[in-house]
């Protein structure tokens, strides 16, 4: 396939899966069922993602998909395969139809049901697959594999978390200004835990890993839009964005893992990060400081190599000290404490990171052992350089850095 | 609950493997071995020798055969295992896929079905 067909498909992909989301959370958001919903329009959107690319997306693509949904609904009643849920769907569908609907009539209600999905009441491990589910169109097994589950048991979590949207009665609306942040920050949480289970798989070998980070970008993109006056969605953006620009540096020719200090910048995407920067900087002006818009800082600072040709380690380390401040972490803390062995030298830096050496959740976590790796060797202490080396490849699962890793601790003994 | 982490690799690929390679493959073994006891995850596990090496067995109406060769004859062979202790599937899953072999070849991941569950089962 050529590169400007592959373009095509992409895109009426993205906008068959644009409209499939904007109908099932507009069906969805009058009756609560979004099983129903799905059901519904499955057979639609799998015609538009069969058929789009080939004959390009209809004129009015929404109008298109209901048509489809309907007349395969008339099929299935007569085989009477459908359930009585899918049924009163048919009906809200032809009733709208027949009112003479067009897109531009359809509101979206994708950040209702975005809302509804990052519910309290709704596990948190399962809001992100859920999101992408509903609103992106992504079935079972391709989430499951980018969260690390099976497809099965991936399957039964969605299922079992659209039966408490309907029989909790989770409401489908923006919550009031009083829960909002919040709230907000379950859906942004979402949304990021998509974006980096994609960005996990740097090469983007793997076809379904390297989709989630741009559906990630795209509900971000999307949040955005819906909520312009919101600086944390922006910040959400705005570091999803910084992130992406650099993905083609994370990799060299021959396939090996160039950690972030090492990248030729050259290599990084101007106009994202000009983007990230005009985002973060409109965040900014709105004068409440968050979670994201730190961690964007942060990439902010690691971007201006770009311009300066060094990096302010100094500001890296005070964005994260801010950061674990508002939204401690683990992860916050071993960045911390590689920034402070960057500004104040590894001894520092090293007990920064021995500080959190208690912390049993750290045992299995692959960079707390690449980062006391790097700061050991580099103040000589090879034995134990070694054996925390041993332990972040033992955890690791991407070949790459695997390899890197294995690289660096050989280098050791010369 | 008790996790087997079958390992399946294409043993003519592995035999052509540059040394470095194969070097570079046993100390990532030798990483995810130690990390697995580390973490108190480990019961067991080895590895196999290539299936030329198979014998299998087989008794039937009295009669013993005995074959050169693997029970089934496929492109990726039986080469190794583990077994773990693993809270649930989704924690089983996460050291399947830190597993050398997951990114070469394929890792098969079968829960040991306990005898005190499969008395009650049946």
């Amino acid at each position: 396939m050529d590169s400007r067909s592959e373009i095509a498909r992409v895109a009426a992909e993205a906008a068959a899966r644009q409209s499939y989301g904007k109908l099932v959370a507009w069906l969805a958001a009058r009756t609560r069922d979004v099983a129903a919903a799905e059901d519904a329009l499955a057979d639609a959107f799998a015609a538009a993602l069969e058929r789009w690319p080939r004959t390009g997306v209809p004129e009015r693509p929404e109008a298109w998909l209901l048509a489809v949904a309907r007349r395969r609904r008339v099929d299935a009643v007569r085989r009477r395969l459908t359930s009585e849920a899918g049924r009163e769907h048919l009906k809200l569908i032809a009733e709208e139809m027949e009112a003479g609907m067009t897109d531009e009539d359809l509101p979206d209600e994708r950040l209702r049901l975005m809302f509804a999905c990052a519910h309290p009441a709704i596990e948190p491990g399962i809001r992100s697959p859920l999101i992408l589910q509903t609103v992106l169109g992504f079935d079972a097994a391709t989430i499951a594999s980018a969260f690390l589950v099976s497809p099965a048991t991936m399957g039964q979590r969605l299922v079992r978390a659209k039966t408490r949207i309907r029989e909790t009665g989770i409401p489908f609306r923006v919550p009031e200004r009083t829960e909002l942040g919040e709230r907000l920050d379950a859906v942004l949480e979402a949304i990021y835990a998509a974006f980096a289970e994609g960005w996990s798989d740097p090469a983007g070998t793997e076809t379904r890993r390297r989709n989630l980070a741009g559906e990630g970008i795209w509900l971000g993109r999307l949040v955005a839009s819906l909520m312009p006056e919101e600086p944390e969605a922006l910040g959400l953006l705005s570091l999803m964005l910084f992130a992406e620009a650099r993905r083609a540096a994370r990799r060299d020719p021959a396939g090996d893992y160039v950690p972030l200090a090492e990248q030729d910048h050259t290599l990084w995407d101007g106009a994202l990060v000009d983007e990230a920067e005009s985002l973060l900087r409109r965040a900014a002006t709105m004068g409440v400081i968050g979670r994201y818009q730190l961690e964007a800082a942060v990439q902010s600072a690691h971007a201006a190599r770009r311009l300066t040709g060094r990096t302010d380690w100094v500001a890296v380390r005070e964005l994260y000290d801010a950061l674990l401040s508002v939204a401690g972490s683990p992860v916050v803390a071993i960045n911390r404490a590689v920034a402070i062995a960057e500004a104040e030298g590894a001894v520092t830096g090293l007990a920064a990171l021995y500080v959190l050496g208690d912390d049993k959740r750290l045992d299995e976590y692959q960079p707390y052992w690449a980062a006391r790796a790097g700061l050991l060797a580099r103040l000589g202490q090879v034995p134990q350089a070694c054996q925390a080396y041993d332990r972040a490849i033992g955890l690791e699962r991407d070949p790459a850095v695997r390899r890197f890793l294995q690289g660096k601790r050989a280098a050791l003994k010369n | 609950m008790r996790y087997m982490i079958l390992i399946y690799a294409d043993e003519a690929a592995m035999a052509n493997a540059p040394a470095e390679a194969t070097y570079q493959m046993s100390a990532a073994y030798g990483a995810y071995t130690e990390a697995l006891k580390k973490s108190g995850a480990w019961l067991a596990g080895d590895r196999l020798r290539p299936s030329q090496a198979t014998t299998s067995v087989r008794v039937a109406g009295g009669k013993t055969n005995v074959l050169d060769g693997p029970y089934a004859d496929t492109k990726e062979q039986l080469a190794g295992f583990y077994m773990i202790e693993a809270e649930d599937a989704d924690a089983a899953i996460v050291w399947a896929a830190r597993c050398p072999a997951a990114s070469t070849g394929t890792v098969e991941l079968r829960p040991i079905w306990e005898m005190t569950e499969y008395l009650s089962e049946r």
